[in-house]
């Protein structure tokens, strides 16, 4: 089992709202995401018997969505978004500074496992841009110093943690 | 570390206006409680509606005031309200679009984390009005902190009766449920939106059913936008004479303009329609000019499926009519500056891989037609152009153009004609050259 009996509680209750089971897919893709970082066929397996509806429709849905990670990534997930009014205000140098300061390339993890840097369609944040999101959270008006500060406040916090 | 977006808004200027009204507390950092929303005057619309008027009368005043869709499409909202069948059996739903996923378009996301309720108070209006007792808001599940902030009201917003059963002791019951998605552009355009709803793949519906008389779980449905919905509380306040007397006569009423790309002063301005382009972009009130003191390129005055617009356009008002007779569209009111340095193939490509990467994949000509695109472009972006391929990439444009089950492939196409349009000697030089007419490479701080 990767799901916590909470989760699997908290998905039961979303669905029961709902006139019609299969809308809980999605709140229940979203809960397991947020609890184990990732998403896969076990995960699809356990989704349909808590809330009762087809394993096949859970991995139809979660196959399309493309926020759920279909595999493990670092304790960090950052995303920077590529985007139009992010590109103006240097995006692309922004993923260039952050693979330098990580010292991997787009798409990849630090050998920590704390940090997979992607980059990704518009956040909603154009007038704050550059920005990015970090596991739930965004961060906008980028600058390098505010970058290096981000990457630090993390190790630390992952530090604390460990 | 707050989360909550720094964005620059022009609330003072709003608070001194009787006219403009959407932004006027959204820098109160208590605005997002019920306490001070209800001490600003909030959820007085409601128990207005719901205890003394009719729910055809709350449509019909909403109708009168002219407010159109403030998503994209600019459809009337008291009209579409009207489409729901009278009499028909089956329950009614309202769905508030919050999937906010446009480039350039960043406004519902400052409603939904700075002023909450205003959202859910027009929800719940517009849901009377049709007869809805259970509404949704759908929001982009990528929205972390307005997805906690609209949690947060929803649940004070029953413990203060606003929702739930026998509001205001009228007899009406109306539950509200939080919806979030996965992450697909595609699931703003509603009846994607509501497949993805019912825990489906997001991919859009054909035509009719509409949505009004079959959408979620093939019952009469109305999709409006988050910021369409906060503006019915003022109209039901303050009267369909009152808000006619903003903006224009066809665009009646102010609206959220996002502001991106190269001006001194991003951010969110509310305006009324009809405000000057130029204005809005180099006024020091708003935009301040352009970043950097260099010359205008271009803009995209409403969202990135708008066609662009160059420098001797830009006196034209920002209203639904004034856009569309100079050859673009209002849309979402995202307006997204360009300065001398930019390359339009470069643009061009950063659009057209997002229109691509968001193709829902159901009809061919969307489908095969935005990755031949994407792959034509780059090629040329990255100077392996070949003669003839301007001509090859308008003819797959117009393959697509009014093809297709949904906007979506009209909207990855708009901008490229429009580019191809009035810098077509850059797309040229471009291919001939193997490289840009200008330099483009923009350094973040
Ligand atoms: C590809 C596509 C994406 C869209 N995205 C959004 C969106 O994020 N938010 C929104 O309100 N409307 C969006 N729309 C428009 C909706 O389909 C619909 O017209 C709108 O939500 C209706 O609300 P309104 O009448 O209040 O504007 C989109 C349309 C298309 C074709
Ligand atoms: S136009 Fe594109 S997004 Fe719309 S239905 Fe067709 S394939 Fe899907
Ligand atoms: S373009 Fe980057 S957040 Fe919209």
């Amino acid at each position: 089992m990767m799901l916590s009996e909470a989760s699997i509680t908290l998905m039961k209750e979303m669905t029961a709202r709902y006139p019609e089971k299969r809308s809980g897919i999605l709140p229940a893709l979203t809960i397991a995401y947020e609890e184990v970082g990732h998403v896969n066929p076990d995960i699809y397996r356990e989704i349909a018997a808590a809330i009762d509806v087809p394993m096949v429709e859970v991995a139809e849905a979660a196959t399309f969505y493309t926020m759920f990670p279909k595999e493990p990534v670092g304790t960090y997930l950052i995303q920077v978004c590529h985007n139009i009014s992010c590109a103006l205000m240097g995006a692309d140098s922004l993923v260039e500074y952050l693979e330098e300061k990580l010292g991997i390339k787009k798409g990849d993890t630090t050998p920590d496992n704390l940090f997979t840097l992607i980059s990704v369609e518009c956040l909603g944040s154009c007038s704050t841009a550059p920005m990015m999101q970090i596991n739930q959270d965004f961060y906008e008006n980028l600058t390098r110093a505010k970058v290096d500060q981000i990457l630090e406040d993390l190790r630390e916090k992952a530090k604390a943690q460990a | 570390m707050s989360f909550y977006s720094p964005v620059r808004t022009n609330a003072q200027e709003v608070a001194a206006s009787d006219r403009l009204h959407l932004f006027k507390y959204v820098e109160d950092p208590e605005q997002h409680t019920v306490a001070t929303y209800e001490a600003h005057g909030g959820y007085v619309a409601w128990k207005k509606a719901l205890t003394t008027m009719q729910p055809e009368e709350v449509a019909l005043e909403v109708k009168t005031a002219g407010l159109r869709g403030r998503g994209g499409a600019g459809f009337p909202t008291g009209m579409k309200w009207g489409f729901i069948p009278k009499g028909s059996p089956k329950p009614k739903y309202l769905v508030c679009n919050a999937d906010e996923s446009e480039p350039g378009t960043c406004k519902d996301r400052v409603i939904m984390e700075r002023d909450p309720h205003a959202m859910i108070e027009g929800m719940a209006i517009g849901a009377f009005a049709i007869g809805c007792h259970l509404m949704f808001v759908y929001i982009r599940g990528e929205f972390g902190e307005p997805i906690r902030s609209v949690r947060r009201a929803v649940k004070e917003a029953y413990e203060r009766g606003h929702l739930g059963k026998n509001i205001y002791g009228s007899g009406y019951d109306l539950d509200m449920i939080v919806h979030t998605g996965g992450g697909a552009y595609i699931c703003g355009e509603e009846t994607a939106l509501l497949n993805s709803l019912e825990g489906k793949r997001g991919q859009s519906r054909i035509r009719p059913p509409f949505p009004a008389i079959e959408g979620l779980y093939a019952s009469p449905t109305i999709v409006n936008n988050v910021e369409t919905l906060a503006t019915v509380p003022h109209i039901i306040n303050r009267g369909a004479e009152w808000y006619k007397s903003l903006g224009k006569e066809k665009s009646p009423g102010s609206k959220i303009f996002s502001l991106s790309g190269h001006v001194k002063q991003p951010g969110n301005y509310e305006l009324e329609l009809g405000h000057s382009l130029k204005d809005f972009i180099y006024n020091p009130k708003y935009g301040g000019g352009i970043l950097g003191d260099k010359a205008l390129k271009g803009v995209i005055p409403g969202g990135s499926s708008t066609p662009f617009l160059t420098p001797d356009m830009i006196e034209v008002g920002l209203d639904y009519e004034s856009l569309t007779e100079v050859g673009s569209m209002l849309g979402s009111g995202a307006v997204i500056v360009f300065n001398e340095d930019t390359c339009i193939v470069w643009a061009l490509l950063k659009l057209i891989h997002f229109y691509r990467h968001e193709s829902c994949g159901k009809c061919t000509p969307c489908r095969e037609g935005t990755g031949w695109l994407e792959q034509l472009i780059r090629a040329i972006e990255q100077g392996r152009g070949r003669p003839g391929d301007v001509e090859k990439i308008e003819s797959v444009c117009g393959n697509i153009l009014g093809r297709t089950i949904c906007p979506l492939g009209d909207a990855a196409v708009m901008p490229i004609q429009s580019s191809i349009r009035l810098w077509r000697d850059e797309w040229q030089y471009h291919i001939d050259h193997g490289k840009c007419m200008v330099k483009t490479h923009f350094e973040f701080k």
